[in-house]
C-alpha cells in the first residue's frame, strides 16, 4: 500500500520546496555604491534594472546617471540581471536604506507587484521605466511612444513615395499595446496628411519573422503593385524583405520596420531596409529622473510620460 | 485487411471534398488564387508544416503526440545556423542538425518507452527545456546571415520546382511508402490498433516508439533547416506553436488520436487545407481580428464534412 503515503509525501516536499524558497533571501543583489540614508532635503533615488546585460538598459543607465548629476541628486543603481528574485531583494535593500523614490525597470510586470506595494506601505514613491507594472501604487510610467513612432514611420514612408503609392501594413500581434499604438499612429498619420498613399493591404505577421515571409510572400501574390512596407517590427519586415528578394520584386519596394534591433541595422547599411524606429533609452532614463526629481519637490506629474522615439536610417548611420 | 473499409473510404474523401470546396471558394472570391504562381508559392509554404505533419502522423498513429516538434526545430536551425558561420562545410552542418533533431527526438522515445511517462509530458517538458537551451545558446539573438549553398535549400529551384517543394514531396513519398509497403509501417498500425496483441506476436514496441519519435525529431530539424534557408536567419523564437498546426493537418487528415487508423494522403490533404486558408486569408486582405476566427471556423466545418 505504497500509494498512500506517496500523495501526502508529495505535498510534504513541495511543502519544503515552498518554504525554502519563502525564507528571507540571502542580500546577494547589494546596491552597486553605498546608499546613504535621505538627509534633510538630499535627494537619493534608487533605480533598479532588470538587466545590464543589454545595451539598451546600459544607455539608460547612462541618461539616467548624466540627469541626476545636471539635477544634484544622488543615484543608486542596481541590477537584477533579470531575475525577479534578485530584483525583489534589491528593492527591499533600496526601501530600508530610505531612497526618497524608486524607478523600477521590471525584470516582470507580475512579480514586481509586491516590492512595489512594500515601497507605497514605506511612503517611498515609485516610477515605473520602460516596462510597467501589473499592480500597485505608480506614480507615472516612463516609455516610448508607439503612436508617435508610428506616425513616423508614415511621414517617412510618405515623403520616400512623393506621397503617392500602394502601401501594405503588416500589423502586430493584435490585442497588443504595441501593434495598436503603432498602426493607430501609422494609420492617422496616413490619412490625415499624405491622401495619395493607399493602403492595399493590412494583415498581421504576428510580429514573426517566419510569418512576415509568408504572409508577405501571398501579399505579393494578390498584389501586382507595391511600393511600400510598414511592418509594427523590423523581424517581420526582415522576412517580407526576404520575400521580396526570392520574387525579384525587392528593388521596387520601400521597407520600413521598427525597433531597430541588430539585424535591421544591419539591413539599413545593405540598404535593403529603408528605415526603421528605434527607442531612445538615453532619453528615458533622463525623463524617468526628471520626473521623479519634479514629483519630490511637489510638483504635479503626469500618469505616463511618453519618451519620443527616433528614426534610423542611412543617413543617421553615417 | 480492413484498412480499406467504407468507413475510411469515405473519411478519406470526406476530406478532399471539403478541400475542393475550399478551393472553388477562394477561386470565385480572388482571381488571383488559381495560378501558377500562387499555387507554386502555397506548396513552398505548406513544406515545413507538411514535413513536421509527416513526422507527427507516425507519432499518432501508434496514439502518443509530440508536442516538442517546435523547439527542437529552433535548437536545431540555430545549431546548424551557428555551424554554418564557424565555417563548417554545408554538408557537414546539415548532417549535424539532422543528428541533434534525431538525438532529441529519441530522448523523447526513450523516456516514453522505457520509463512509461505519457508522451504529453515527455514531449512537454522537451518543448520547454529545448526552448531554453535554443535562448541560451544565442542569447536571445537570431544567426543571421548564411552562406548562398544554405540558402539554397530554401530559394533554389529544380526543373522549375522549388527546392523545399521537392525535399517535402520525397520526404512524403518516402513516409508513405514505409507505412503501407514495409513491416515497420504494419507494426506502427498494429501498436496503435492494440499494444498488448502487438506485443503478444513478438514486436519490440519500446523500440518502435523510440524510432518513431526519433523520426518525427529528425524531420522537424529538416523541417528547421528550410525555415532557416528561407529567412536567411535561424531564430530562437522560430517554430513557436508549430506542433498545433502539425497536428491539425494530421486530425484534419483522418488520422484519429486514438491510434492505428489514417495515413499520409490525409495528412497531405490536411497541410493544404491549412496552406490554402492561410493563403486566402491573406489575399482577401482579411482583417486580422477576423482571421482566427475564420481559420478556426473553415477547420472546424471541415472536421464537421469528414465525420459524415
Amino acid at each position: 500500500m505504497k500509494r498512500r503515503f506517496l500523495f501526502p509525501a508529495l505535498l510534504l516536499v513541495m511543502a519544503l520546496i515552498v518554504s525554502a524558497c519563502a525564507a528571507p533571501p540571502p542580500p546577494q543583489a547589494a546596491p552597486a555604491e553605498e546608499a546613504a540614508p535621505a538627509e534633510g532635503g538630499e535627494i537619493t533615488l534608487g533605480l533598479a534594472l532588470s538587466t545590464l546585460n543589454n545595451p539598451f538598459f546600459v544607455d539608460l543607465r547612462d541618461g539616467a546617471q548624466a540627469a541626476a548629476d545636471a539635477a544634484g541628486v544622488k543615484l543608486v543603481v542596481v541590477d537584477a540581471q533579470d531575475d525577479p528574485g534578485k530584483q525583489a531583494s534589491a528593492i527591499e535593500d533600496l526601501i530600508q536604506s530610505k531612497v526618497s523614490a524608486l524607478l523600477i525597470n521590471p525584470t516582470d510586470a507580475d512579480a514586481i507587484v509586491p516590492s512595489i506595494e512594500a515601497a507605497n506601505e514605506a511612503g517611498i514613491p515609485v516610477f515605473t521605466v520602460d516596462r510597467s507594472a501589473a499592480g500597485g501604487e505608480v506614480v507615472s510610467h516612463i516609455a516610448s511612444d508607439n503612436v508617435a513612432g508610428g506616425r513616423m514611420a508614415a511621414e517617412f514612408l510618405c515623403n520616400a513615395l512623393g506621397g503617392e503609392g500602394k502601401v501594405v501594413e503588416l500589423e502586430g500581434i493584435p490585442g497588443t499595446s504595441a501593434a495598436r499604438d503603432r498602426g493607430k499612429g501609422f494609420n492617422e498619420y496616413m490619412s490625415e496628411n499624405c491622401p495619395g498613399i493607399e493602403i492595399v493591404a493590412r494583415q498581421t505577421a504576428n510580429f514573426n519573422r517566419a510569418e512576415g515571409l509568408t504572409v508577405f510572400e501571398n501579399i505579393l501574390q494578390a498584389q501586382p503593385e507595391i511600393d511600400g512596407v510598414f511592418a509594427h517590427n523590423d523581424e517581420m519586415i526582415l522576412g517580407a524583405i526576404e520575400a521580396a528578394e526570392a520574387a525579384g520584386r525587392a528593388d521596387e519596394i520601400v521597407f520600413v520596420g521598427f525597433d531597430a534591433i541588430d539585424d535591421a541595422i544591419q539591413a539599413i547599411k545593405e540598404g535593403k531596409l529603408a528605415a526603421t524606429v528605434a527607442q531612445q533609452p538615453g532619453e528615458m532614463g533622463r525623463l524617468a529622473v526628471e520626473t521623479a526629481v519634479k514629483y519630490l519637490n511637489g510638483e504635479d506629474v503626469p500618469e505616463y510620460i511618453p519618451v519620443d522615439l527616433a528614426l534610423v536610417t542611412a543617413e543617421t548611420l553615417k | 485487411m480492413n484498412r480499406y473499409s467504407l468507413g475510411s473510404i469515405l473519411q478519406r474523401f470526406g476530406i478532399a471534398i471539403s478541400f475542393v470546396l475550399l478551393c472553388v471558394a477562394l477561386s470565385l472570391l480572388s482571381d488571383r488564387f488559381l495560378t501558377l504562381p500562387n499555387i507554386v508559392n502555397v506548396l513552398r509554404q505548406i513544406t515545413i508544416n507538411g514535413i513536421i505533419a509527416v513526422g507527427m502522423t507516425y507519432v499518432i498513429l501508434i496514439a502518443e503526440i509530440d508536442l516538442s516538434v517546435g523547439s527542437v526545430l529552433a535548437l536545431t536551425s540555430i545549431v546548424t545556423a551557428d555551424m554554418l558561420q564557424k565555417g563548417l562545410p554545408i554538408p557537414l552542418a546539415i548532417l549535424i542538425g539532422l543528428a541533434l533533431g534525431a538525438l532529441l527526438g529519441a530522448v523523447n522515445g526513450v523516456i516514453t518507452a522505457k520509463f512509461r511517462v505519457p508522451s504529453f509530458i515527455t514531449t512537454l517538458g522537451m518543448l520547454t527545456s529545448a526552448r531554453g537551451a535554443a535562448l541560451l545558446y544565442t542569447e536571445g539573438r537570431p544567426i543571421t546571415g548564411l552562406p548562398d549553398g544554405f540558402r539554397a535549400l530554401g530559394r533554389g529551384e529544380v526543373a522549375g520546382i522549388p527546392a523545399p517543394v521537392l525535399i517535402a514531396g520525397v520526404v512524403f513519398v518516402l513516409g508513405w511508402l514505409i507505412l503501407k509497403r514495409t513491416q515497420a509501417g504494419e507494426y506502427i498500425y498494429a501498436i496503435g490498433n492494440n499494444p498488448t496483441a502487438a506485443r503478444l506476436v513478438g514486436i519490440s514496441i519500446d523500440r518502435y516508439r523510440t524510432l518513431v519519435f526519433l523520426v518525427a525529431g529528425l524531420l522537424a530539424a529538416l523541417a528547421g533547416m528550410i525555415l532557416t534557408a528561407r529567412l536567411n536567419s535561424a531564430q530562437p523564437t522560430a517554430g513557436v506553436a508549430f506542433e498545433l498546426d502539425a497536428i491539425a493537418a494530421v486530425v484534419l487528415g483522418g488520422t484519429s488520436f486514438s491510434g492505428g487508423v489514417g495515413g499520409l494522403g490525409g495528412t497531405l490533404l490536411g497541410a493544404l487545407i491549412i496552406g490554402v486558408l492561410d493563403n486566402g486569408l491573406n489575399l482577401l486582405n482579411i482583417s486580422s481580428l477576423y482571421e482566427q476566427l475564420v481559420k478556426g471556423a473553415v477547420i472546424a466545418l471541415a472536421l464537421l464534412i469528414h465525420r459524415k
